[in-house]
């Protein structure tokens, strides 16, 4: 126990000031200085309760997911089976109640038609996973019911294409090192440090982005409209803004553009009445559809939707063939800019929701490091005096041994990247008081030992032996706590369990190795015949 | 150097023979407890039943208008703010309900935060809005659920953990000490009306395993003794291990105290209920481990066969051996 061989004492050494010392470039910044840029600089990342900014966590509504599934399919089914057989005739389409339905008028061609949208229900990938169900009843009427299975994978789909237009959206605004991240099934989180004002970012997340053009649909009757009843194959939009737009319009349901064939999208202003447009550039497909969109209906207005309002309906004038396209909907010159990334980022698949929202100031933070500084330089004064005023030389060792485990929590925290949040300060303060708790089970063995009458060598042995049992089961369930903390709960408490975790490990270390190693190596250079304990 | 010495050597303390007394008194105090959580209450914070919560120090005022505020706030129209000091007389939170229909509308809880932080910055103009928190009720919920699920399941893991490293009495005997010291400080949580939010959660979580510390020593000893001196009555045995580790359970106390201190006079107020919590744990949990997880021992009947270990088929035979002679 007492042996420590030459390569044994340099490695404890080693690992110890290649630890301690990674915590030197994130003590500086605290103190005010500046790390030399030359040197490799592992900085401790300071939580949002610390460095002051925005957390917002965003949901999703998966049912939204459902019923887009259904309209695809819906269109999917119908696009299908016109290119096989032309002679199908299917009626009474409907996708409301959760599944698609439809009636195929011959029933000899059930079969056929059972044949042709096979392909469609299956999932992708090799998984053999199936996506609907399909089932026939009355003898020919389809009902085509989306898995659960296929579902959550849309969902789990709908979600990753989520984050990454949160991603660029926010890449958008400018704003510092976001951290964005999937949380369970349908959640995301947002984090901006240094974000005071959170609600343009919410404005921008708020939007779902959808933009569509569609024929507007001149057969509706005024009167119909105002019913809410839409002619056959038509829905009824609203204007997004009333008051300028006027009252809901029909358009038609197919034969749209979808906004998601972009590759440009600027805020500027229209030269004529210098209101507010954005400008947009469709690729090369989504430029060729437009083309063709227009030249086919010059004469008859189109409505631009965004996310299922109206936004204008101007007439086509004359087909618009070099693949871009002026926006007008009476925006701000805010609201443009706005638009302007959203659609150069992409629509959101599903709209999302503000759930929570934290927003921390930044004095704060500045103000809770000082003061966890000097709690920390207070409280490690007092526990040294009185460590080394009850062990003596042992508690000499402690302490120091107290300090390394200091220095190598942040070191650890530096390299791995953790966070130090609020509570984690707190965390550190009391990992400190209770890393010493090793020393004092060593100790205060040693010293029953001595009592007994063992020698000091023996004595020593037996204390770090007999002592190293319980400490053991003492962290494994502090470890277990920590655990648990760290499965739970927000950032901060996160953060706490991190410091708690890293603590453990680390004062085990410090305070059996280190320790063990001084009190040996002063065992075999001054050979004691009695400890003052 | 004469060194410091709070615990003399070979104390003779018998701890165990006001146990009974020192049960019943901690039972009636975690009834207290329990019965001060549900007739008061806790002071759920908008982490656990949702709304609007905005700190604000008073840069330039010893004291926060409280009064002042609340009925500001109040003139509003989004109902009767909670206006609670924490740490200095100078910084508040101000809690509000969300107005119907703004749980899920990010501009309606917006614009009222808005509103308020406004209104506060108008009237007082050393107003420091140090954070605004809002939470919608379905994830407050979900957070309450998380963090009884958690707490459960960490007292339950560790009490496991006992029962495999020790026996299946000293399992109980660390699952009753740690319920007794988390329900202790609820009630004070209760008592003091101090904001009880997801931090609170982390500070009861870190209780279970820190205040289990000293019960593992003590339980510790208690097996090594129970292997050593076997015809000891229990008992006079529970007495010498809280004896033998009385030095120790002192200092590491004393040594965690002093640093809580420390945390809780010159640290930062945000999270002064969070220290609280954990001291008053600490201290509880120092008690707990003598009079709560040691007399469950007697009550359960350990015995030091538990831990002899099973006899080999040699010391069998001269153990009949002796049984015939």
């Amino acid at each position: 126990m007492l042996d420590f061989p030459r390569w044994k004492v340099l490695m404890l050494w080693g690992v110890t000031i290649l630890v301690a010392l990674a915590s030197l470039p994130s003590l500086c910044s605290v103190a005010g200085l500046t790390w030399p840029s030359a040197l490799p600089s592992p900085m401790i990342n300071l939580g949002l309760d610390l460095a002051g900014g925005s957390h917002i966590l965003l949901e999703a509504d998966p049912s939204q997911v459902r019923q887009q599934r259904l309209e695809a399919m819906d269109e999917s089914v119908r696009n299908k089976l016109k290119t096989t057989d032309a002679t199908i005739r299917i009626s009474d389409i409907s996708n409301n109640n959760g599944s698609l339905t439809f009636l195929v008028e011959d029933v000899t061609k059930v079969d056929a038609v059972r044949e042709a949208i096979l392909p469609l229900t299956s999932g992708a990938g090799l998984t053999g996973q199936r996506d609907w169900n399909i089932q026939v009843v009355d003898g020919n009427r389809f009902v085509l019911t989306p898995t659960q299975e296929g579902i959550d994978q849309a969902v789990s789909q709908a979600m990753d294409t989520a984050v990454e237009v949160v991603r660029k959206r926010i890449d958008g605004l400018g704003t510092k090192e976001p951290t964005i991240l999937r949380q369970g099934a349908q959640r995301i989180v947002v984090q901006v440090p240094g974000l005071q004002d959170p609600q343009q970012l919410k404005a921008l997340l708020g939007q779902t982005a959808k933009l569509e053009f569609k024929l507007v649909d001149q057969s509706a009757l005024p009167s119909d409209l105002a019913r809410g009843i839409a002619p056959v194959g038509s829905q009824i939009v609203p204007y997004a803004d009333p008051k300028t737009g006027g009252a809901p319009i029909a358009v038609k349901r197919l034969g749209g553009i979808r906004g998601d064939e972009l590759t440009n999208a600027q805020a500027g202003n229209n030269p004529q009445t210098n209101e507010p447009v954005v400008n947009i550039t469709f690729n090369t497909e989504g430029g060729a559809k437009f083309a063709k969109l227009t030249t086919q209906n010059v004469g008859k207005p189109f409505a631009i939707i965004l996310d299922g309002k109206v936004l204008s309906a101007p007439n086509i004038n004359e087909p618009i063939l070099g693949g871009s396209a002026q926006i007008s909907g009476h925006f701000t010159a805010e609201s443009a800019g706005q638009l302007a990334i959203s659609l150069r980022s992409g629509a959101l698949p599903v709209d999302l929701k503000v759930v929570e929202e934290r927003t921390v100031g930044p004095d704060l933070g500045a103000d809770s490091i000082r003061k966890g500084v000097i709690a920390m330089a207070v409280g490690t004064l007092a526990l040294v005096v009185f460590i080394i005023a009850t062990y003596g030389r042992l508690g000499v060792y402690a302490c120091v041994a107290l300090v390394m485990n200091m220095l190598m929590i942040l070191g650890v925290m530096a390299t791995i990247g953790a966070t130090l949040t609020l509570p984690g300060i707190a965390g550190f303060v009391l990992t400190i008081g209770a890393a010493v708790d090793a020393n004092v089970l060593i100790n205060e063995r040693i010293r029953e030992e001595r009592h007994r009458g063992r020698r000091v060598v023996a004595a020593v042995e037996t204390g770090y032996k007999e002592a190293s049992r319980a400490i053991f089961d003492a962290n494994v369930t502090n470890v277990i706590a920590a655990v648990l903390m760290a499965s739970f709960g927000t950032g901060p408490v996160k953060g706490f369990a991190v410091v708690l975790m890293i603590g453990i490990a680390t004062s085990v270390y410090t305070s059996m190795w280190l320790t063990r190693m001084w009190v040996a190596q002063w065992l075999r250079r001054a050979r004691p015949t009695d400890l003052h304990l | 150097m004469k060194l410091l010495k709070l615990v003399p050597d070979n104390t003779n303390i018998h701890f165990l023979k006001w146990r009974v007394p020192f049960y019943f008194g901690s039972l009636l105090l975690m009834a207290a407890s329990l019965g001060l959580v549900f007739t008061k209450g806790l002071n759920l914070g908008v982490d656990f039943v949702g709304g609007q919560m905005i700190r604000v120090t008073f840069e330039r005022s010893a004291e926060a208008p409280v009064a002042d505020l609340r009925s500001e706030v109040a003139k509003l129209g989004y109902g009767e703010p909670i206006i609670q000091r924490y740490g200095k007389p100078n910084e508040i939170s101000i809690r509000m309900k969300l107005p119907e229909g703004a749980e899920h509308d990010a501009a309606q809880s917006d614009k009222m935060a808005r509103t308020i932080t406004a209104d506060i910055k108008s009237h007082h103009a050393d107003a420091r809005i140090d954070g605004v928190d809002s939470v919608s009720g379905k994830v407050s919920k979900e957070l309450g659920w998380d963090a009884f699920k958690a707490l459960g399941f960490a007292a339950l893991a560790v009490a496991a953990y006992i029962w495999m490293r020790f026996e299946w009495q000293f399992g109980i005997g660390a699952l009753f000490s740690l319920v007794h010291d988390v329900v202790l400080t609820l009630g004070m949580f209760a008592l003091t009306q101090m904001e009880f939010d997801l931090n609170i959660v982390a500070a009861l979580l870190t209780l279970i395993g820190y205040s289990l510390n000293d019960t593992i020593v003590v339980y510790d000893r208690v097996r090594e003794n129970l292997k050593k001196y076997r015809k000891m009555p229990l008992p006079e045995l529970l007495d010498l291990s809280v004896n033998e580790t009385l030095a120790r359970t002192i200092v590491t106390s004393l040594s965690m105290l002093i640093t809580l201190v420390a945390l809780l006079a010159f640290g930062p107020e945000v999270i002064f209920g969070f220290t609280a919590a954990i001291t008053l744990g600490i201290f509880v949990g120092t008690y707990s481990s003598i009079y709560m997880a040691a007399p469950i021992l007697i009550w359960l009947k350990v015995n030091p066969k538990s831990f002899v270990p099973t006899e080999t088929a040699l010391e069998k035979q001269e153990r009949l051996a002796r049984e015939g002679a």
